[in-house]
């Protein structure tokens, strides 16, 4: 057990514990049950891209924001995409104000490796002066209020994001980059969609909530790709799991993808 | 790429017992890659607050070397050390009698010299060795490098160019006696059979990464035969006792 935050109950952890082996969960869902995702689009009037998630009581707000920067020094011909998530306070008695904290940090780029991993914009097209100036998406993730899976929930509004996200155009004129005043929408090619489960006890959980989290031993997040392949994969919690079990759950982010992918392409 | 057989590891080269100061360490050579890792505990937890009544804690860090990379890099803690030291923790932490070191800490650090691709694995290879070369018990040793995807074949071990280049990258530790997965994570694009040959593959070279770890405790304290199964109480799981003479 790891008490993330330690601010659910021992005996809340136990009793979470001992309803898995009856095969249902504390919230009354069965062990592979998700809570309805809502998704609103383009909620930010100055953000270019922007999407709400709700799953249950979680709620996810990222915005997109476009703008001209330098290449990374590897992949000077390629535009860049960055991601970064605020816990803010408001979103749990165990958030607190101050720079990013691990778990943050790990969501972000979870969310980001997921992103970039199956090549979800074109990056070779988003260069404007190759090797000097390229575009830079900055696609900020903002808990607003945490009731657990956050990845997933994370990972949904940033490519909900995305989708809607319309590119300010930029020319060069005189070696100056400057802004045309046009925009057309990004072209986004791929819908990667994380899956993250929890191992508690013998029991593989899907969308976990905030008190279920407080009780994992191992979390393993999945990213699927549109035709099923995997993109993305990350292992956290304090204990290990078997070949099987990863197995297990890879089939299970592969049934569950495509139900929220269908989700997100409603949005448009 | 670099005139390997596609199941092969690079070289490898593990030294325990390299600093003085420490508790514990180790040294690691795998490839190009450099790595010292240091242990200290347990010890005193500070700052304070953070100790636990019931158990120890285990704290990591990894970092980069300025002059590991081309080009140098900021000494500061990037995004990515900071994720690969929580991994790193997540890695070892089952492996550790923590519980009898209550309000205690054990520190692991973990220093990349030079960097070739798999830092990450090489690192918790090393810091297992630096570990038992702590004397703080073990349930068993903690063996990690990695599997992927590279020119449309899946292979062992990637270097910094194949890591870059290639179609997938699978970090993966595993504690062999316990048949644990302690590390897995993967970026790239691979399908369900692809990762599981990577798996499969990976969990390989931890066998053999394995043996150059024991070679190198064996080394260190001139044993003939570490494997040592006790029988613990019913509730705690066998335990490999690598470090009795420094106990």
């Amino acid at each position: 057990m790891s008490n993330k935050y330690g601010i659910t109950s021992r005996l809340k952890l136990k009793k979470i514990q001992e309803t898995l082996t009856t095969g249902k969960r504390l919230d009354g869902r069965g062990l592979l049950d998700t809570r309805e995702i809502k998704i609103r689009t383009n909620v930010l009037e100055k953000a270019e891209g922007s999407a709400e998630v709700y799953m249950g009581n979680t709620r996810v707000l990222v915005g997109v924001k476009i703008g001209v920067g330098e290449p990374f020094e590897d992949t000077p011909g390629e535009g860049v995409l960055m991601c970064n998530a605020e816990f803010v306070p408001i979103a749990s008695p165990a958030f607190e104000p101050g720079p990013p904290d691990e778990n943050s940090i790990e969501l972000a780029r979870i969310v980001d490796r997921g992103l970039r991993s199956v090549g979800v914009v074109d990056f070779s097209k988003l260069d404007i002066i190759p090797g000097k100036k390229v575009y830079l998406i900055n696609v900020d993730i903002y808990i607003l209020n945490h009731a657990g899976n956050l990845i997933d929930a994370s990972a949904i509004a940033a490519i909900a994001a995305l989708r809607k996200t319309i590119k300010p155009v930029y020319e060069v004129k005189d070696g100056e980059v400057i802004a045309t005043g046009k925009r057309v929408p990004l072209e986004v090619l791929k819908t990667p969609v994380a899956v993250t489960m929890l191992k508690i006890g013998d029991s593989l959980i899907v969308d976990p909530s905030a008190d279920e989290e407080e009780a994992m031993e191992t979390r393993l997040t999945v990213t699927i790709e549109d035709d099923g392949n995997i993109c993305t994969m990350q292992k956290s919690g304090p204990e290990g799991l078997t070949l099987d079990e990863i197995r297990k759950a890879i089939n299970i982010a592969k049934e569950k993808a495509p139900g929220i992918r269908s989700k997100i392409e409603e949005t448009g | 790429m670099d005139g390997r057989q596609w199941n092969e590891l690079r070289p490898i080269r593990i030294e325990s017992g390299v600093l003085p100061n420490a508790d514990g360490s180790a040294y690691v050579e795998m490839g190009k890659n450099k790595i010292i890792v240091g242990v200290f505990g347990p010890r005193e937890m500070h700052p304070k607050h953070l100790a636990k009544p019931h158990t120890g804690v285990l704290k990591c860090r990894y970092h980069m070397a300025p002059f590991s990379t081309d080009p140098r890099r900021s000494p500061a803690p990037s995004r990515r050390d900071n994720e690969i030291t929580m991994v790193m923790r997540y890695a070892l932490e089952p492996a550790i009698f923590l519980e009898r070191y209550p309000r205690s800490s054990v520190d692991v650090y973990a220093e990349v010299l030079e960097a070739d691709g798999g830092t990450r694995c090489a690192s918790i290879t090393a810091a297992t060795v630096a570990l038992v070369d702590a004397g703080i018990p073990m349930k068993d040793l903690v063996v990690a490098c990695s599997a992927g995807k590279y020119n449309g074949r899946v292979v062992l071990d990637l270097g910094d160019y194949e890591d870059k280049n290639g179609e997938a990258d699978m970090p993966f530790a595993y504690m062999p006696q316990l048949n644990k997965v302690t590390l897995l994570q993967m970026d790239g694009i691979l399908s369900a059979e692809e990762l599981d040959q990577c798996m499969n593959l990976a969990l390989e070279g931890c066998k053999k990464i394995y043996e150059a770890q024991r070679e190198a405790l064996k080394k260190k304290y001139g044993l003939e035969k570490v494997e040592k199964p006790q029988e613990k109480t019913a509730a705690e799981p066998q335990e490999i006792d690598e470090e009795e003479d420094d106990a």
